[in-house]
């Protein structure tokens, strides 16, 4: 019994992080109708700006600065992207995005390893690895679930309550409506691309002191935040961070009580497909129609 | 000088010339019909008012060449409020947010005033403001947009056939309303209709256009007497 609730915090802990990066994949899925393979890639990369800022041989900044600088530099960089490489091929056909989003893959997998050597770093935590309650949960992994949620109640309360979300919103679902009720959309999507990179910073920066920094630390964990985002359902927010909750926890019963350790990568990807076999609009997502 | 002055209106979708080079005209504080079969260019004309189609030749809002500006900034600048064609709900907001979006451009402190103003014309609206508006009956979302559209605080509207796919009674009661806003405000309205007779009886001018050109043009009731239209298009 305890082991199980051992197991049963930790996947809520790392079922935060791929809640940050399921909700991330599905702000832009919702927008350009394409899943971003590079956001992983994105959040580590962001990461290693974390470590510059934070560590002795770069910046030498206390880790909340360092935090805070990190997740505006990342949603700065976020909304560069979209206007400077998705902006011009939005009309282009899907194959083009995947091509695009491979590219931005192994360019910030190798542009990480050039500027920071492919070492793994250590990366330090505000919350200590002490154990919070022993044998159950580490002050670290608790803080983990801390920030996660407190930033997913930030971001609600901003698509919910004010108006640039409002439009946000809009000009996602209705581009050619939101136009004609004077949304810049081109704008409207540049942030919405900065905020997943902001989030995806945040996953990144949680994760790290786990996993050490290394550019290859987000392969695994944007798979458990695309399972999430499936079984959440790629047109509903909420749906993907409960999602990512549920993977995080499933992840580790999975691992511990049925097919060893080895195998829990392989249960995010039979997640993946039996989901899209079974339910393919997930949990919360609604099936769209579409006019063609 | 008319309010909007369309002049040598040419538009393409791609190669395609859809509309080859034709004047039109909206006085202020009137009600323009714009009439025409399928394919006649009378959407496209719209859409290229607002920018949303590659148009050339000179339409001039209050003095000033909106060809080649940005959907959004005709939209903020000249206070024009285009009612698209199926209505451009946003499905999956509320009622509220959707008459919320429709002012966005503004600045001032007055939005939730007008929200009552909205109610005012459409009662039904306000039953159904919490609501999510994909939910709402086809009658309802119409009413919505041209609520959203009223939201602007518009100079001109743009309506593209209002009355498609509602029910007779309800595209009466509508069209009644829209006549109502145009005196009451004095909003100008452009209005593409397949249902003539309607379109007609609130109008001072009318427009007919065929394969992208005027074919006709002059005042409602001249346009409602002409044998040919009413051959054509009235069905009487």
């Amino acid at each position: 019994m305890d082991l199980f609730i051992e197991q049963t915090v930790s996947g809520l802990a790392s079922g935060a992080i791929y809640a940050c990066l399921a909700l991330a994949v599905v702000m832009i899925y919702q927008a350009i109708d394409h899943f971003n393979f590079a956001q992983g890639e994105m959040a580590m990369f962001s990461t290693y700006i974390a470590w510059y800022l934070m560590d002795d041989a770069g910046l030498g900044l206390p880790f909340w600065v360092a935090f805070f600088v990190c997740i505006i530099v990342s949603f700065i960089g976020g909304a560069a992207i979209e206007r400077i490489v998705f902006a011009p091929i939005s009309d282009a056909p899907v194959l083009s995005h995947i091509i695009v989003f491979i590219a931005l893959f192994s360019m910030f997998n190798s542009l990480a390893g050039f500027m920071f050597d492919f070492t793994p770093k250590q990366f330090t935590t505000p919350f200590g690895h002490e154990a919070l309650i022993e044998g159950v949960i580490s002050w670290h992994r608790a803080g983990m679930v801390g920030v996660t949620l407190i930033m997913l109640l930030l971001i609600y309360a901003f698509f919910r309550y004010t108006p640039i979300g409002l439009a946000m919103r809009a000009a996602a679902a209705a581009p050619e409506s939101a136009r004609l009720v004077g949304i810049r959309v081109g704008f409207m999507l540049a942030l919405g691309w900065g905020l997943a990179a902001a989030v995806g910073s945040v996953a990144g920066m949680l994760i790290a002191p786990i996993t050490f920094l290394t550019p290859d630390m987000m392969l695994g964990t944007l798979l458990y935040g695309f399972a999430g985002a499936v079984v959440g359902g790629l047109t509903s927010p909420l749906g993907a961070v409960i999602g990512g909750f549920m993977v995080g926890i499933l992840e580790n019963w999975m691992g511990t009580f049925v097919v060893g350790s080895q195998l829990k990568l392989t249960v995010a990807l039979v997640l993946i497909i039996v989901v899209l076999l079974v339910k393919p609009a997930g949990l919360l997502g609604r099936v769209v129609v579409k006019r063609v | 000088m008319a309010l909007l002055e369309i002049k040598g209106l040419k538009a393409y979708y791609g190669q395609i010339e859809a509309l080859h080079g034709f004047d039109m005209e909206l006085e202020e504080g009137e009600i323009t019909a714009v009439l025409g079969a399928n394919g006649a260019g009378k959407t496209t004309t719209l859409r290229s008012i607002c920018g949303m189609v590659k148009a050339a030749g000179t339409i001039t809002v209050e003095g000033e060449n909106v060809v080649g500006m940005s959907t959004e900034a005709i939209v903020a600048r000249h206070k024009i409020a285009h009612v698209p064609e199926g209505r451009g709900t946003f499905v999956r907001v509320s009622t509220e947010e959707n008459l919320r979006l429709g002012a966005f451009t503004r600045r001032d402190r007055e939005i939730e005033k007008d929200y009552e103003r909205v109610y005012h014309y459409f009662p039904r609206l306000k039953e159904r403001r919490n609501q999510q508006a994909g939910t709402l009956s086809g009658g309802e979302q119409q009413m919505l947009a041209v609520g959203r559209a009223l939201m602007l605080r518009p100079k001109i509207m743009l309506l593209d056939e209002p009355s498609f796919g509602l029910a007779p009674i309800i595209t009466e009661e509508l069209f009644k309303i829209l006549g109502q806003i145009n005196r009451e405000e004095g909003v100008s309205m452009l209005v593409v209709e397949q249902n003539a007779n309607l379109a007609l009886d609130i109008s001072k001018n009318a427009y007919l256009l065929e394969t992208g050109n005027v074919a006709m043009t002059g005042p409602a009731d001249k346009i409602m007497d002409d044998e040919q239209v009413r051959k054509s298009y009235l069905g009487y």
